[in-house]
């Protein structure tokens, strides 16, 4: 369970370009459910989830993890909340070019030392999963659109996080692929994985599998 | 343990490929990083060999050389002089030098004339009784000799001559050379051999000269010698004697051999500093790219940074990447530039800086250095190089480090 209490976001405070991405938020996610975060462009729906997402601090307010406060939390100890309890899908594929798809896949698992084999055979299984495992060898660079989305949601998983961010996923894809990253999603879903997405797009909020949707505009929650 | 070690394996092996992903970038800045080590090695192995070399031959030479002089300036040495100093407790020898510098105008080079030591293999009348070596009149048998004759006589009217005229002037043993002499007439001699290139460093521009022909080139009496050379029987006495010469022969000036290696000392110490001064500038420039290099992160490199931050790596963790890339750079560029330049300096005679640290006339000996090389030197050229990069480089790559995770979700454009 994550819970937002009062949060507020202030992008360059005391200077004349200051702007308030988040007013007062007060948010509820419970566990195992798809959260939608909809919303127009700049409406503060990637600073919240990057806020949730232990990514950056809010400027005022709490966010509780599990009933735990988090927001006050060394630098490291929100990297290692981050490392384990959260996969990141971003907006882009984001991957690393000039190294192999298997090697993307592995690096957020770089820091925490596991042994090569076991982290190689978990990265072999998530390809393998989403029927990516022949491109573990190739260069990020020759993938299709949905071979890279799907490498990086492998990567997203390679911690086995339970709870899953997606930034705005199926801007990029057509509608044949946009559908077959919601069909993923609910997999996570049916394996007790908590998902919030943020996305303006139909195809996402108006799927059947969505639990909640939050509207956000100028930073605030619309009731 | 084990994880910590699995860890720093995993951030080496991305760091080698994040160094091969971007090969133009890093070639070059490693290839400016080889040449400055190269150079400020090949200046302080060449230095320091040249130091040594010097005092290991040095260390033969006379112990007191007594010269006379005249209001201040080098004056012939007056024969009768020996005696006086020969009743002086404590003086083991005394033995009476000819020497002389004689300027080529032809090619624009000073000559170091010498008639050979009485005692060294060479009889009074120059007529050489061995082989090939001219030990120095002290030299005893394991030490190194000052010059190499192959074999040659030296006969009246003869020379031998060292390896640097016999290049410049392209001559060899059979041909002549004339010289004006003080009178104003030309005296030739023919080239009786040359000089070992093995000694070259204090022979290339050395002329050995038979002691009648010397007396007749350069117009001076039987009653003159140019300078003499003291031996003492108890090392620890030197001083003493020097002092005794000079209590009793006020015109004379000894010089004791640790004076001639101090002088030698800070010849080479002074070249070499000087050689390091002006490639500090160098350095400087060096330390002013790699600051350049690593706070001038591309576009890319902050996305990268950024990515990786995103999916869980710390700080900490982006800095041990950044820590053993510069490790990476850094050693093979030590390794590789210390190794060119122990070639460069042992095996091809430095031919880059030869010019500069070698010699003071046009006649630049040719010879090849032993190599001594030592911990000390190798850890000054550690600190001179590798730690300026570290320091250049840690500021920027702190800040690297310090780019917000949610820059990767900021991204939008591939």
């Amino acid at each position: 369970m994550i819970e937002l209490v009062n949060v507020k976001k202030v992008f360059n405070a005391g200077n004349p370009s200051e702007f308030s991405a988040l007013n007062s938020v007060n948010l509820l996610i419970e566990e195992n459910q798809v959260t939608v975060l909809k919303g127009p462009s700049g409406s503060g729906k990637t600073t919240l989830l990057s806020i949730i997402g232990c990514m950056s601090r809010p400027s005022a307010g709490r966010v509780k993890l599990q009933g735990r406060e988090i927001t006050s939390l060394p630098e490291r100890f929100l990297t290692d909340i981050r490392r384990k309890t959260f996969g990141f899908i971003f907006q882009q594929p984001n991957l690393i070019k000039g190294i192999s798809v298997l090697d993307n896949v592995m690096l957020p698992a770089y820091p925490l030392g596991e042994k090569r084999v076991h982290l190689k055979n978990k990265a072999m299984k998530g390809l393998a999963a989403l029927n990516i495992a022949n491109k573990a060898a190739s260069k990020v660079e020759w993938l299709s659109g949905g071979e890279a989305q799907r490498t990086s949601i492998v990567r997203a998983l390679i911690n086995d996080p339970y709870i899953i961010i997606a930034d705005e996923p199926t801007a990029h894809l057509d509608t044949k692929l946009s559908y077959r990253f919601m069909e993923i999603i609910e997999t996570f879903k049916a394996e007790g994985k908590t998902v919030i997405i943020t996305s303006h797009d139909p195809l996402v909020y108006e799927s059947s599998m969505v639990d909640r949707v939050v509207n956000l505009r100028d930073g605030q929650i619309e009731v | 343990m084990r994880h910590w070690i699995e860890k720093q394996r995993y951030i080496i092996d991305f760091t080698l490929s994040s160094l091969l992903r971007r090969k133009v970038k890093n070639v070059g800045l490693l290839a400016l990083y080889t040449l400055i080590v190269f150079i400020l090695a090949s200046t302080m192995f060449f230095t320091y060999s040249i130091k040594k070399e010097a005092s290991l031959i040095l260390k033969d030479s006379p112990e007191i050389v007594v010269q006379k002089i005249v209001a201040g300036r080098h004056d012939l040495f007056p024969v009768d002089y020996i005696n006086t100093i020969k009743k002086i407790r404590g003086v083991a020898s005394v033995e009476s030098r000819l020497w002389g510098y004689y300027y080529d105008g032809l090619v624009g080079a000073n000559y170091t004339l010498l008639t050979p030591p009485r005692n060294g293999r060479f009889t009074d009348t120059g007529k050489s009784t061995a082989k090939t070596t001219v030990v120095d009149s002290e030299s005893t048998d394991n030490s190194k000799p000052l010059f190499e004759l192959n074999g040659a006589v030296l006969e009246p009217g003869t020379l031998i001559i060292g390896n640097g005229i016999a290049r410049l002037r392209a001559i060899g043993t059979g041909d002549y050379m004339p010289f004006l002499a003080f009178d104003g007439n030309v005296l030739n001699f023919k080239i009786a051999g040359v000089l070992s290139s093995q000694s070259e460093l204090v022979s290339s521009d050395l002329m050995l000269i038979n002691e009648e022909d010397f007396r007749k080139l350069f117009g001076i009496d039987n009653s003159y010698v140019t300078d003499v050379t003291v031996a003492v029987n108890n090392p620890e006495e030197i001083a003493m004697v020097a002092s005794k010469i000079k209590k009793r022969l006020p015109q004379a000036r000894p010089i004791i051999r640790d004076e001639i290696l101090r002088t030698y000392d800070s010849i080479f110490n002074w070249r070499g500093g000087m050689m390091i001064v002006i490639f500090s500038a160098a350095v400087l420039a060096f330390v002013i790219f790699a600051w350049d290099k690593a706070s001038g992160l591309s576009a890319g490199e902050r996305r990268e940074i950024g990515i990786l931050k995103a999916v869980g790596w710390e700080t900490s963790d982006v800095i041990q990447m950044k820590f053993w890339e510069g490790a990476i750079i850094s050693l093979t560029a030590f390794f590789t530039g210390v190794i060119l330049a122990y070639i460069h300096v042992f095996f091809t005679g430095s031919i880059v800086f030869e010019p500069a640290l070698k010699g003071w006339s046009s006649l630049y000996p040719n010879f090849k250095l032993t190599p001594f090389v030592n911990l000390e030197q190798l850890t000054t050229l550690f600190f001179l190089t590798v730690v300026p990069y570290t320091v250049a480089t840690i500021v920027p790559i702190w800040r690297a480090a310090t780019i917000d995770p949610d820059s990767a979700m900021r991204f939008t454009g591939e």
